[in-house]
C-alpha cells in the first residue's frame, strides 16, 4: 500500500522525485532550483527515458495536486462506506457562529462524545487530510466526518454549539 | 578621432555583431560559443576587420570573463553537493580523466610537442562543456531521464577537478617545472579542502555577511569579493579562475541564488568578450594546417567521451539506450577547454596550440549537440533495439 518515492539530486539543476505505479509506469517530478517544476512521464519500452516533460507553474502544480489528492480521499471514503453497512460519511459546514472557530479540533471532543471521526477538513478548495487534535478551525471550514447517523448528528450539533 | 571614441565605436560594433550572431545561432539551435570564436577570428590580426583601439579593453574584459564564468559555475553547486557527488561517482570521474585526458596528452607527443603542451592538451580534451551540455539536456527534455544524473555528476567532478588542474597548469606554464607544478597542486588541494570544509560548516555565516534585500549592494559585494579573491589566488599562483570558483562554492542558499540571477547578464557580456578574445589571438591563416589534426583529435576524444558516458551509466544500471544517450551527451567541449588553451596562449607556449584548440572546440561544440540528438530519432532507436535484441533484451537489462 505504501508508495516508494525515490529522490535523486540533479547537481546544478535541482532534484528529481519519481515513483513506479502499481501498473508498472514511472512518473516523476523534476523540481528546478528556480521554482520551475516539470511533470515527467517515462517510456514503457525504455524506462530510463522520458516520453514527455510538462512544465507546470506553481498554481498549476497546486491545482493538479489538489485534484489528485482529493480524488484519492473521496475514493477511500467511498470504499469505507461499502465496507461497513450503517457507517455514513458527511460533509458538515462549520456554522458562522460556531464556538469552535479559531479553536482546536481536540476541544470539540467529538469522537469521545459521538464516536464519529473527523477524517478531513476542506478549506478554500484544499483538502486537509487526517487533522490532528491541535488542528485549528477557521470560519467557512467544511468538516468531513465518518460515523453512524446519530454520531454524525451529534457532530453537527457540537459544531453548531448546541451542546 | 580621440582614442576613447574609436574604442566606443569598436566595442559597440563588436557587441552588436555578437548579439546578432547569438540570435542567429539560437534560431538554428547552435550554442553561441562557436559563433563568438569565429567572430574573434574575423576581428583578429589578419582577419577581416582587425580591431585596434579596443584590444586592451577586450583583454581585460576577457580576464574578467573567465572569473565570472567560474564564479557562476561555483554558484550552481553547493559544497555539500560537490562532496556528495565525489563520494558517489569518484570512479566515473577517474575513468573520465583516464579515457579523455590521456588521448590528448598522447596526441601532443605525437605532434612532437613538449610535456608542458601535452599537459595543456590533456586538459583541453578532458573537460566537457557543462554549460553547453546542461542547455542541450534541457532543450531535448531530458532532465527527467534516469541517465541525466550520471551525466551531471561527471560534469560536476570535472569542474571540481579543474580546481586542481588549473593551478598545476598555471605553475607549469610559468616555468616552475614539474616540482613547482606539484607544489601548486598541493597548495590548491589544501585550499580547496579548506574552502569545502568551511563552506559546509559555516556556509550560512559567510552568506550572512551579504544581504539579499538590496540588489545593488548584492551585485557590488559579490562581484567585488569574487574579483578580490581571484586576484589574491592569482598572486598565490593558484590561478584566478580557481579563486572565483571557490567563492561561488562558499556562497550558499538564497545569497547564491540571487547572486547567480544578478551576475548572469554580466557573465554573458564578459564571457562573450572572453571567447572573442581567444579567437582574436588566433590568426585565421594558422587555421588550415591544423584542421586535419584537430578533426582527428576531435573524433578520437568524442569516441572516448561516448565510452565514458556508456560505462558511467552502465555502473548505475542504466539500459543500453540510456548509456548511449549519456555518452553522446558528454561530447561537446567548450568554455573550460578555451580557458585552458587561453592560459597556454598567454604564456607563449607552442604557437600551433591556439589554432588547434580553436578548431577542436569549434568541431566538438558544433557537432556534439547535433550528434546528441541522434537517440531521439526513430531509426536510431530501432537500430539500438536490434543491436540489444541480439544480446540481452532491453527490458531484462533494467534490473534495478
Amino acid at each position: 500500500m505504501r508508495v516508494r518515492v525515490e529522490q535523486t539530486p540533479l547537481p546544478g539543476i535541482g532534484v528529481r522525485h519519481d515513483l513506479v505505479t502499481s501498473s508498472g509506469r514511472t512518473v516523476g517530478v523534476v523540481s528546478h532550483r528556480n521554482g520551475r517544476r516539470d511533470l515527467v512521464l517515462y517510456d514503457v519500452d525504455d524506462p530510463d527515458s522520458s516520453l514527455a516533460s510538462i512544465p507546470l507553474t506553481d498554481d498549476e502544480a497546486e491545482a493538479l495536486a489538489d485534484v489528485l489528492g482529493a480524488s484519492l480521499m473521496l475514493g477511500q471514503l467511498a470504499g469505507l462506506r461499502q465496507q461497513a453497512a450503517g457507517l455514513l460519511t458527511e460533509q458538515i459546514a462549520l456554522p458562522a457562529g460556531s464556538p469552535y472557530v479559531n479553536r482546536r479540533l481536540g476541544d470539540t471532543r467529538a469522537r469521545t462524545r459521538t464516536s464519529a471521526s473527523i477524517v478531513a477538513v476542506l478549506r478554500d478548495r484544499e483538502v486537509i487530510a487526517s487533522p490532528g487534535p491541535s488542528f485549528l478551525f477557521e470560519a467557512n471550514d467544511v468538516v468531513v466526518a465518518v460515523g453512524t447517523r446519530e454520531g454524525l448528528d451529534g457532530v453537527t450539533a457540537i459544531l453548531a454549539g448546541d451542546h | 578621432m580621440h582614442g576613447t571614441t574609436i574604442l566606443l565605436i569598436e566595442v559597440g560594433a563588436l557587441l552588436f555583431a555578437l548579439g546578432m550572431l547569438g540570435r542567429l545561432g539560437r534560431r538554428v539551435g547552435l550554442s553561441p560559443i562557436p559563433l563568438y570564436l569565429l567572430a574573434g577570428l574575423a576581428f583578429g590580426h589578419g582577419g577581416l576587420l582587425p580591431l585596434s583601439a579596443s584590444e586592451q579593453f577586450i583583454e581585460i574584459g576577457a580576464d574578467i570573463g573567465v572569473v565570472l564564468l567560474l564564479v557562476m559555475l561555483g554558484l550552481e553547486y553547493s559544497a555539500g553537493e560537490l562532496v556528495g557527488n565525489l563520494r558517489a561517482s569518484a570512479r566515473s570521474g577517474v575513468m573520465d580523466m583516464l579515457l579523455n585526458a590521456l588521448p590528448g596528452a598522447g596526441y601532443a607527443f605525437l605532434l612532437g610537442w613538449g610535456w608542458q603542451a601535452s599537459i595543456v592538451l590533456a586538459g583541453i580534451t578532458w573537460v566537457s562543456s557543462s554549460g553547453v551540455i546542461a542547455k542541450v539536456l534541457g532543450d531535448l527534455g531530458r532532465l527527467g531521464n534516469r541517465e541525466t544524473p550520471v551525466v551531471l555528476s561527471v560534469l560536476v567532478i570535472e569542474d571540481l577537478a579543474m580546481a586542481f588542474y588549473l593551478p598545476l597548469v598555471t605553475a607549469v606554464l610559468a616555468g616552475a617545472g614539474l616540482i613547482g607544478g606539484v607544489e601548486a597542486l598541493a597548495v590548491a588541494l589544501v585550499t580547496v579542502v579548506a574552502v569545502l570544509v568551511v563552506a559546509i560548516r559555516y556556509g550560512h555565516a559567510i552568506s550572512g555577511f551579504i544581504s539579499v534585500r538590496d540588489p545593488e549592494a548584492l551585485l557590488l559585494s559579490v562581484l567585488g569579493l569574487t574579483l578580490l579573491v581571484a586576484g589574491v589566488a592569482a598572486q598565490l599562483k593558484v590561478s584566478a579562475a580557481v579563486g572565483a570558483f571557490l567563492v561561488g562554492i562558499a556562497l550558499s542558499g538564497p545569497v547564491a541564488y540571487s547572486a547567480s540571477q544578478i551576475l548572469s547578464p554580466l557573465r554573458d557580456l564578459f564571457a562573450a568578450v572572453f571567447f572573442v578574445f581567444f579567437g582574436l589571438s588566433t590568426a585565421p591563416a594558422d587555421m588550415p594546417p591544423v584542421l586535419l589534426p584537430a578533426l582527428g583529435l576531435a573524433v578520437l576524444t568524442m569516441v572516448t567521451k561516448v565510452l565514458t558516458g556508456y560505462l558511467a551509466a552502465k555502473r548505475v544500471g542504466i539500459a543500453l539506450p540510456g548509456r548511449i544517450r549519456a555518452g553522446l551527451a558528454l561530447m561537446p567541449r567548450g568554455e573550460f577547454s578555451v580557458v585552458i588553451a587561453g592560459l597556454a596562449v598567454a604564456s607563449g607556449l607552442e604557437p600551433q596550440l591556439a589554432p588547434l584548440a580553436t578548431a577542436y572546440v569549434l568541431i566538438t561544440v558544433v557537432s556534439g549537440p547535433l550528434l546528441g540528438r541522434l537517440p531521439d530519432y526513430a531509426w536510431f532507436k530501432a537500430l539500438i533495439r536490434r543491436f540489444a535484441g541480439q544480446g540481452t533484451s532491453v527490458r531484462a537489462a533494467q534490473s534495478y
